[in-house]
């Protein structure tokens, strides 16, 4: 094929396998160093023309104008470039692992801004104090020229804490067991269920705000008990579709031997099929909490927020670190704004950091790593036993 | 209570303590037949599987020894869709007798399957210990009813410097004699093994079959096998299977190994144990 | 062998049939379960009952609550496009989704457009073109999946944020071109003159787009690795180049659960609230020139407005959040039956 040949040229005198003592080794490639170096050179080359046509032309203004335009030049210079080269048939092949390599590209760049806009305007307003305190007794909108205490988010962080907490309490588990009813139970509604966990798990978070208003709300008032209903509500397909997910992938073989030595179905569920699921479901549960701590839309209608610490899930009115953020954007003064960016930058950390923390705990590395931990100490304990024993 | 008591009315030999040697059984099908949905796969089959003794199940592929395999420990039952029909009884008990509990009969009838299948998320020492623990039996001395059963089913020395390692590091022959152990632990008194060899090597082939000819003396063995040279090493009966196109398995002739291999009634068993078809 | 044997064989079982005729009749088999695995299937069971009443509950009480708003309005509540629930100035309250409606269709449509190509073009990227491993070390294809997937975590009130502080000012430069040298397609140009570029659909639209990105992507991704492995390779060692494989397998064979991808997207896409009301400018009447501004959309509308109007007012919210429930609830339906086709397939 023409697009190895480029390749495999340097490689062709390895095959005379018997004349040195020592075999080179070698893998064949189809896109090699050469073609890193041609691709870097035509994007140099993009680049420079992008920037004369910016120039001479300025079609179009500021930096969004430039990537679109280098990213199409780069492509038409690299396409023609290769068929100098290599062929129409190699080029054509080229251009579409171009194409894919700047769209992997262009949807990594928000998150890249993304991240790198909260540091630069959070990372700063960060401090202890910030994370300490709360907005009791500091003025929501700071005038100019007054002097305004700087307002912390302690108590949006206590009330995310206790409604992620509680929902993950109500829809960890109830989705955990429907994901196991559906895989390993089954029957009639079984389909049914599975339709609806999948039509639930597109459910506008909004809607489920207004659900909870609805019928909870409106008799009992507003408190973090509410929000944590309507989370549990978007968390628990999430936690369902993720699980049977894995389920999926536990062999059978496994259940039938488990089955063959005796076992009830809930022993061979509980011993067997969860266990060796157990890293694939650690980490679907904490992506669907990830994505639970930073949902507005459903506490806008049941939480209401506060200015102070309310420690009580279930009496009155509570903050959130999502629901603060909307409101102090929504007011849109610079102290406000501040303090956005602030709980902005805390909330996407805590995010960052359960949804790392998934990734760890699911990773097959480190499951046996603290498997063996936990052997070595299990071992360690009962060499001691017996030296006590001995004596 | 009432539940156990209903368990002790019948013959099926309830739970003994597990340090108490249990006998090996006797089984008797009669007139078995299996259905998937609507399809019959297996048809009139009476067999009888001697206490202590060997019995090879033989035959070409898709002949239903596998599913009477299954039907003798109510492994055909959780496959959606089939039915059976007949009886199988262990000592004198009919195992589908309406008020035995399927969980109980697969308990006294161990089963090893075609591809080793220890518990990935256990360690060889839980891997064995599995059955124990699924039906709630203590063991004062779990330690050495790990080594017992690992020692008949010829691992122990390969593993007993580490038990805690997990069953799927170890090889295809090692893991499919941990699921021997496995099974062995819970002292059944009928081992049901599934073309055990099919998925390994020829020396795991050898030990394993080592390991039959070991537990024989104390638990009746029944295999289903494709290998002739297998069929005709370990096993003391033989039982053929055939069925035609569209049509359900039946035994076409069984007897003492020998006389299967050596001189057999039926033209056909010749054929297939001379390895002549097609 | 197996089947030598079994044609060898054929005509001769039959003769060893029992002639007898008696017809077999399967026996009565109960597999009695154990107390304690009644209880875990119970359990079980009442879960997966737990979920349809969830969200039956949530279709009747919107319904019920929604009730009076929508006997006041009635079927003009579907077209009128103010938001004026108490009345005013001896005009009777009206009220309807005619604007919000239109606008969370729009939205959705605009985010769609944006997202869908960069995310296949990623997706397959991902799945075929990426190396496993980086330098031999790093774990790169699974790393990708990781950041795809961090994307979807990001909350959608920081994407607002952004939206608003570092998007908006950047698209205006963008929407105005658009306006100056496009303007000759309708819905792209600006009436009177308008300069401003901020707070319109197309900000909205390209915000929620940017949000669908990790979404249809991780989608599209799974969807591509399900491509049978033999059929890849059949293609590759017929000669076929890497993207004549993906032209004739892997796209053919993904191509229903991409359209159920897309759906799935566009579900997300028309239930998305609090980025949309964080960078448009809310408007009540009907605007057709996508990059000026004024834009509206059904969530967008509940999170701002919810609580205002008095009963009727909150009625008439919920009796928007009804219509963007069953608007969103046939959408995901479609799309997860589509998908599932095709997951079927492999199985």
């Amino acid at each position: 094929m023409t697009t190895t040949s480029v390749n495999s040229t340097p490689g062709q005198h390895r095959f005379h396998l018997g004349q040195g003592p020592a075999h080179r080794r070698m893998r064949p490639r189809e896109f090699g160093p050469t073609d890193i170096v041609l691709a870097g050179l035509t994007l140099l080359a993009a680049i420079c023309t992008a920037w004369i046509v910016f120039d001479q032309l300025t079609l179009l203004s500021g930096m969004l104008g430039f990537v679109v335009v280098t990213a199409a030049v780069f492509l038409l210079y690299y396409y023609v470039l290769n068929r100098q080269l290599l062929g129409r048939r190699a080029a054509s092949d080229r251009l579409m692992g171009a194409v894919a390599t700047l769209a992997m590209a262009a949807i990594m760049t928000p998150l890249v801004l993304m991240v790198g806009f909260l540091f630069e305007r959070g990372a700063h307003l960060l401090s202890w104090h910030v994370l300490t305190t709360t907005q009791q007794g500091v003025p929501l909108v700071c005038v100019p020229h007054q002097h305004c205490a700087q307002a912390g988010v302690f108590h949006a962080i206590v009330g995310t804490a206790e409604q992620v907490g509680f929902a993950m309490l109500l829809g960890v588990p109830a989705g955990i067991l429907t994901a196991v009813y559906l895989n390993e139970v089954g029957g009639r509604l079984a389909h049914w269920v599975r339709v609806i966990v999948t039509a639930m798990s597109g459910l506008p978070a909004i809607v489920a705000g207004i659900f909870i208003y609805s019928i909870w709300v409106l008799k009992f008032h507003f408190s973090g008990f509410a929000g944590s209903l309507a989370l549990a509500i978007l968390l628990l397909p999430t936690v369902t579709r993720g699980t049977e997910e894995v389920l999926k992938i536990v062999p059978g073989d496994l259940r039938e031997a488990s089955a063959a030595l005796g076992a009830p179905q809930w022993r061979t569920v509980w011993s067997v099929v969860l266990p060796t699921a157990r890293s694939g479901i650690l980490t679907a549960v904490m992506l669907g909490i990830a994505v639970t701590i930073g949902e507005t839309a459903p506490l806008l209608f049941t939480v209401f927020g506060s200015t102070t610490t309310n420690w009580n899930l279930f009496g009155g009115p509570q903050a959130s670190l999502p629901f603060l953020i909307w409101e102090m954007v929504k007011l849109a003064s610079k102290s406000t704004i501040d303090l956005a960016y602030t709980a902005a930058l805390v909330l996407f950390l805590l995010v960052f950091v359960v949804f790392l923390s998934g990734r760890i705990l699911g990773s097959p590395w480190l499951g046996s790593a603290v498997r063996s931990l936990a052997n070595r100490r299990s071992a360690r304990r009962r060499v001691a036993l017996e030296e006590v024993a001995d004596r | 209570m009432t539940m156990s008591l209903g368990r002790r009315a019948v013959g099926v030999p309830p739970a003994r303590p597990i340090t108490a040697g249990r006998e090996a059984g006797e089984m008797v099908a009669e007139g078995v037949c299996a259905w998937f949905g609507k399809r019959l796969v297996l048809e009139d089959v009476t067999l009888t599987m001697a206490r202590n003794e060997v019995t090879a199940l033989i035959g070409p592929s898709g002949c239903g020894k596998s599913t009477f395999l299954r039907i003798l420990n109510r492994m055909h039952e959780t496959i959606d869709g089939a039915q059976l029909a007949g009886t199988v009884s262990l000592n004198g008990t009919d195992i589908y007798g309406l008020e035995q509990r399927a969980v109980e009969v697969r308990r006294h009838i161990g089963m090893v399957f075609q591809r080793p299948n220890p518990f990935p998320a256990m360690t060889i020492a839980q891997n064995v210990l599995s059955g124990l623990r699924f039906n709630r039996l203590r063991v004062a001395n779990p330690d050495e009813v790990v080594e017992e059963a690992l020692v008949k089913a010829g691992l122990w020395n390969e593993v007993r410097n580490r038990l805690k390692a997990l069953g799927g590091d170890l090889s295809g022959g090692q893991q499919q004699r941990l699921c021997i152990a496995r099974a062995l632990a819970l002292r059944p008194s009928v081992l049901l093994m599934d073309e055990p060899c099919s998925a390994l090597d020829p020396t795991s082939t050898r030990r394993i079959e080592q390991t039959i000819g070991d537990i024989s003396h104390e638990v009746t063995v029944v295999i289903v096998t494709h290998n002739m040279q297998q069929a005709q090493r370990v096993s003391d009966r033989c039982a053929f299977f055939l069925a035609g196109e569209d049509e359900p398995g039946r035994v076409v002739e069984e007897g003492p190994t020998e006389q299967m291999f050596g001189n057999p009634d039926d033209p056909r068993t010749r054929d297939y144990v001379n390895g002549q078809f097609g | 062998m197996e089947r030598a044997g079994s044609v060898a064989y054929g005509t001769i079982t039959s003769e060893i049939r029992p002639g007898d005729g008696t017809p077999l009749e399967p026996r009565l088999v109960v597999t009695r379960r154990t107390r304690s695995d009644l209880w875990f299937r119970g359990t079980a069971y009442s879960a997966g009952t737990v979920v349809l009443l969830v969200l039956g509950l949530i279709g009747l009480f919107l319904a019920l609550q929604s009730w009076p708003a929508l006997h006041y309005m009635g079927l003009r509540f579907l077209t009128t496009p103010a938001w004026v629930p108490q009345s005013q100035h001896g005009h009777p309250a009206s009220f309807g989704i005619g604007v919000a409606g239109i606008g969370t269709v729009i939205v959705a449509v605009i985010a769609l457009v944006v997202a869908v190509p960069f995310s296949f073009g990623a997706a397959l990227f991902i799945s075929e073109y990426a190396p496993r491993t980086l330098l031999g070390v790093l774990p790169f294809k699974s790393a990708l999946t990781s950041v795809v997937d961090l994307m979807a975590a990001v909350p959608s009130i920081i994407y607002g944020l952004w939206g608003l502080l570092v998007l908006e000012p950047h698209m205006i430069g963008l929407s105005r071109w658009m306006s100056d040298h496009l303007g000759f397609i309708p819905i792209l140009k600006v009436p009177r003159g308008d300069s401003i570029y901020t707070g319109s659909f197309f900000i909205g639209g390209v915000l929620v787009g940017i949000m669908l990105l990790p979404i249809v992507t991780s989608l599209s991704r799974e969807i591509f690795s399900l491509t049978p492995v033999a059929e890849r390779e059949a293609a590759l060692s017929l000669g076929a180049s890497r993207a004549r494989v993906i032209r004739d397998v892997v796209l053919p064979f993904g191509k229903g659960g991409l359209v159920g991808a897309v759906m799935l997207g566009l579900g997300r896409a028309l239930g998305e609230a609090i980025a949309v009301a964080t960078v448009i400018s809310l408007s009540f009447v009907h605007n057709w020139h996508i990059v000026s501004p004024g834009a509206n959309s059904i969530p967008a509308l509940i999170a701002d407005l919810f609580g205002s109007g008095g009963k009727l007012g909150r009625e008439g919210m919920l009796a928007a959040g009804l219509v963007l429930f069953v608007f969103t609830l046939v959408v995901n339906t479609l799309a997860s039956v589509v998908v599932g086709r095709t997951r079927a397939r492999t199985r």
